[in-house]
């Protein structure tokens, strides 16, 4: 049923944010610490668990592919809903900071993606073939 | 009768918001595939186009949430606020690679350090350059320039003032706005088209949104990589501001 996916991808959120609250409230900060990342970890986990079991049907995997396929227009609507204003208005400290910053974290990337292993990263198939397949 | 009809649109505001963007992505590919020739992804335009949205309904209504302060549109806001965003976000995770994620994950540590603390300083002494020489005014700009939850959060934990933290969250927005429009024109540039890659760029960026919204315009593919060490990044930045960081810039000018 595709509800027992939307429903699994619905507990790992919410117990990955409840495990990073925890991790908040155990160091002192008033943030949740990855709550989001660990349920991203956790699904990883669980799916592939369920999977070596047999138990994930296709339309389970179907509540689940069908928020991942969400996830662009979700993005637009959030840049839709963004304070742009408070960023243009700012000031110039916030302008120039805030482009000087992003300036020189682009730099650093590559520098970073290529220590250790990193080295050996090989980049994706072009991205042509896949729209084909997605916009579908 | 036209209230009547205007309340059938305000009232199913999520509704509402997915056929609005769905109008929008049309548009948008439409525009990518005849006017870029595809040199410019669909999602690209739809997210500067958002972005434009955004800033026309902050103008008209003085509101906060962009487009989603138009009652007309106030399901945008509902659509792309941070529950539907972040469960989107954890859905993706359902095409990852493990073996990458273990390749890269030293390296996806490393960014999130740096990612913190190069900000931190650089905003900081673009601050005292403009004449924010006390230390908690540096520390607030510099964690703001972070993201724009590590600086509010940064600034209440030491004692900022509230014009600080607004400054702080304006740096915040500046870079996790730039952070959207500039990744997909970059990305070669970096090397941004592998797993490992997307990896450290969302432990150097930081910003969720930013991330987000940059990786989604440059190859979807990769924004499970990207996301995944974003979402550590503010709690790490709301960890290290107050205490450490703070610490050092204290220690620097003496306060």
């Amino acid at each position: 049923m595709v509800i027992y996916g939307v429903a699994l991808l619905a507990a790992c959120m919410l117990a990955g944010n409840v495990i990073g609250e925890l991790i908040g409230i155990a160091i002192g900060v008033s943030s949740n610490v990855g709550g989001v990342g660990l349920a991203m970890l956790l699904l990883v986990f669980v799916v592939y668990r369920l999977q070596k079991a047999g138990c994930l049907d296709v339309s389970s995997r179907r509540g689940v592919e069908f928020w991942s396929s969400l996830y662009i227009p979700i993005v637009v609507a959030m840049a839709a809903s963004q304070n742009v204003v408070g960023a243009v208005t700012g000031g110039p400290v916030a302008l120039v900071g805030g482009l000087v910053v992003v300036a020189v974290s682009f730099a650093l990337v590559p520098v970073i993606a290529r220590m250790g292993k990193g080295k050996y990263a090989v980049p994706l198939d072009d991205i042509e073939d896949e729209r084909g397949v997605r916009d579908e | 009768m036209n209230e009547r009809l205007l309340d059938v649109f305000a009232s199913n505001g999520l509704i509402t918001a997915f056929a609005a963007v769905g109008l929008l992505m049309l548009v948008c590919n439409l525009v990518s595939k005849h006017l870029t020739a595809g040199r410019i992804h669909g999602s690209a335009i739809a997210i500067a186009v958002g972005l434009v949205l955004s800033y026309i309904g902050g103008v008209s209504t003085g509101g906060e949430d962009g487009l989603a302060d138009v009652a007309l549109f106030s399901g945008i806001g509902l659509m792309g606020g941070s529950m539907l965003r972040d469960f989107a976000i954890v859905a993706t995770a359902f095409g990852v690679d493990v073996e990458e994620l273990r390749k890269a994950g030293l390296n996806g540590v490393v960014a999130l350090f740096v990612g913190i603390i190069v900000p931190f300083f650089l905003g900081g002494a673009i601050a005292y350059a403009f004449g924010y020489t006390d230390p908690v005014a540096v520390t607030t700009i510099g964690a703001g320039a972070a993201t724009y939850i590590v600086g509010p959060i940064t600034g209440t934990a030491i004692g900022a003032s509230s014009d600080l933290i607004a400054l702080s969250i304006a740096i915040g927005l500046v870079k996790s706005i730039s952070v959207m429009i500039v990744t997909p024109m970059v990305a070669r540039t970096i090397s941004l088209n592998n797993p490992s890659a997307a990896l450290v760029f969302g432990g150097m960026m930081g910003t969720t949104s930013g991330v987000a919204g940059g990786l989604a315009a440059t190859d979807p593919r990769l924004v499970p990589y990207g996301a995944m060490t974003a979402t550590f990044y503010t709690g790490l930045g709301c960890l290290l501001g107050p205490s450490v960081l703070y610490l050092v810039v204290r220690a620097l000018l003496g306060g």
